[in-house]
């Protein structure tokens, strides 16, 4: 099986690292995974976003023209990939920054949640609004195991970051349970 | 299974150069590969090593010239417009022969050009690049474990040759994350009696490119010849994913052999016969198998991301009345899996 995803939002949301962290939790479950970021121009332009293929055998390709799923932080980020995601697929939508009826299509299973808000009222901790995004992610795709990516954290954080754990941990747990109750 | 880590294409190869006893980097930074300095800088000096960042790409090849001629295992790495500049040293450390490796992470060009991935320095990496009637050893990576291993390797046929080797890579291999699997094993070295480590207790030696005296000359460029004979019968590198029935063989390397990957599982899943070739070498290129596959299979074609440069060299190895077609995107466009597929087919018809 492959599952290919492309995340997209501005630069300093973190979606390089939600890619980052969604490929170190499927390598460590023995998956094969490309994690391929953009670069240059649009680095430059304020917008970021990366492509993660996850796939129990050797990946061709580490870029996806037509992805089984798209998170998207920010309006442009949405704007720009929403058409290519394949018939069928997902997209998780930061509502606090993006426009879950913009999408326009009827083929593609949609969930929005306010991710910002999630992360800044309720966490009192606006810079996890990534992870919350990336829990819901994970738990509606099931691209790689819920639990294995809560056991990767403290691997994938260097020994500088490891007090990060905690609250991406709750993040990560605060968007499966938006993902599992719609709110 | 051995431990496989995350690593960032750059940082693999900056990490297969220190596993592979490269103590020496000189260089000037230029993106897309800053990230190989960048590493580096940090872990160079942690082992022991020497990092300097030169004041241009000619103090660079020139630093690495002098390291190389002390026989110790040293390194550069630039982009496109920075190899240019090199070609003069490079030149000379072919004629000296003295090994080093040196890296192109390409930019699209000519001129400054652009930043997106591109392999249009093929030509200018396997024709030599500089002056004179000499090779550099191209080796092409096409994942980020082979960025790792690639480097360690053109160490070793660096110093096996007494030759530059160039590693040949471009941003999507330079920025791609992958998991990679270190390795334990000592690399391969060799003796080094040529090298100039002071004369003390044997006869002054010299490295040199200059040749004036009547014949010599001619007598080194046979050598050389030789050496790069010798290279391409031991030491040509390439991937071959055959099918015995096949009606077309496409041909790609790097990044774009990826691409093609994806291109050929989705061939084969319509039922089209085809087989795959991936040179690892580009110079020497492996024109026996492009010869022994072309037996067999009437049509090829190059996929490439320039305007068509490798498809020459597989033009000169296939076996007469082949067709080769070539598909190309220069300037930083990549070809999708489908475009590759839609070539294959059209080539079928």
């Amino acid at each position: 099986m492959l599952y290919d995803v492309i995340m997209a939002g501005f630069g300093g949301q973190g979606v390089l690292l939600i890619g980052d962290l969604l490929a170190f939790a499927a390598m460590r479950e023995g998956r094969q995974v490309t994690w391929m970021p953009a670069y240059g121009v649009e680095m430059r332009g304020g917008a970021a976003n990366c492509t993660v293929i996850i796939s129990d055998r050797k990946i061709g390709s580490p870029l996806s023209v037509e992805p089984a799923a798209l998170i998207a932080m920010s309006q442009p980020g949405l704007v720009k990939f929403r058409e290519r995601v394949r018939p069928g697929g997902l997209m998780v939508i930061n509502t606090s920054l993006a426009d879950p009826e913009s999408v326009a299509r009827n083929d593609v299973e949609v969930v929005g949640l306010p991710a910002n808000e999630i992360a800044t009222e309720e966490l009192n901790d606006p810079k996890n609004a990534n992870m919350v995004v990336l829990g819901a992610f994970i738990t509606k795709s099931g691209a790689v195991s819920f639990e294995k990516t809560l056991d990767s954290l403290s691997a994938f954080l260097p020994p500088e970051r490891q007090r990060l754990a905690e609250g991406i941990a709750r993040a990560l747990q605060r968007g499966k349970l938006f993902a599992q109750e719609g709110r | 299974m051995e431990e496989r880590i995350m690593l960032k294409g750059s940082v693999a190869l900056a990490e297969g150069a220190l596993t592979a006893g490269c103590r020496y980097y000189f260089g000037y930074p230029i993106t897309p590969q800053n990230d190989i300095p960048e590493y580096l800088s940090l872990h160079m000096p942690e082992r022991g090593g020497v990092f300097i960042q030169a004041e241009s790409e000619v103090a660079s090849i020139n630093m690495l010239l002098g390291a190389a001629a002390a026989g110790a295992r040293a390194m550069t790495s630039s982009s496109g417009p920075g190899i240019s500049l090199m070609q003069e040293g490079l030149s000379y450390m072919a004629g000296s022969e003295l090994p080093c490796v040196v890296v192109n992470i390409t930019r699209s060009g000519p001129g400054l050009g652009g930043i997106s991935p591109t392999q249009g320095d093929y030509k200018q990496a396997t024709c030599g690049g500089g002056h004179g009637d000499y090779y550099l050893i191209v080796l092409a990576p096409s994942s980020v474990q082979e960025m790792y291993d690639l480097t360690i390797r053109g160490f070793e046929l660096a110093d096996k040759y007494r030759n530059p080797v160039m590693i040949l890579g471009d941003a999507i291999l330079g920025q791609m994350k992958e998991p990679v699997t270190l390795r334990d094993a000592k690399p391969v070295t060799y003796d080094k009696p040529w090298a100039l480590t002071g004369p003390k207790g044997r006869k002054p030696q010299l490295v040199k490119s200059l040749y004036l005296k009547d014949g010599e000359m001619e007598v080194h460029n046979w050598k050389l010849a030789e050496k790069y004979r010798r290279l391409a019968e031991e030491d040509t590198m390439v991937e071959v994913d055959e099918d015995a029935d096949a009606d077309i063989a496409v041909v790609a390397y790097g990044s774009c052999a990826r691409i093609v990957i994806s291109a050929v599982e989705m061939a084969r899943e319509e039922g089209i016969r085809v087989s795959r070739i991936r040179p690892i070498t580009l110079y020497p290129f492996p024109s026996g198998e492009i010869r022994r596959v072309s037996e067999k299979v009437g049509r090829f074609l190059t996929v490439e991301m320039n305007t068509g440069q490798m498809v020459r060299d597989v033009r000169l190895s296939v076996a007469p009345g082949c067709d080769v077609r070539l598909l190309a995107r220069p300037g930083g466009a990549i070809p999708t899996p489908q475009q590759i597929l839609a070539e294959i087919r059209k080539a079928l018809e």
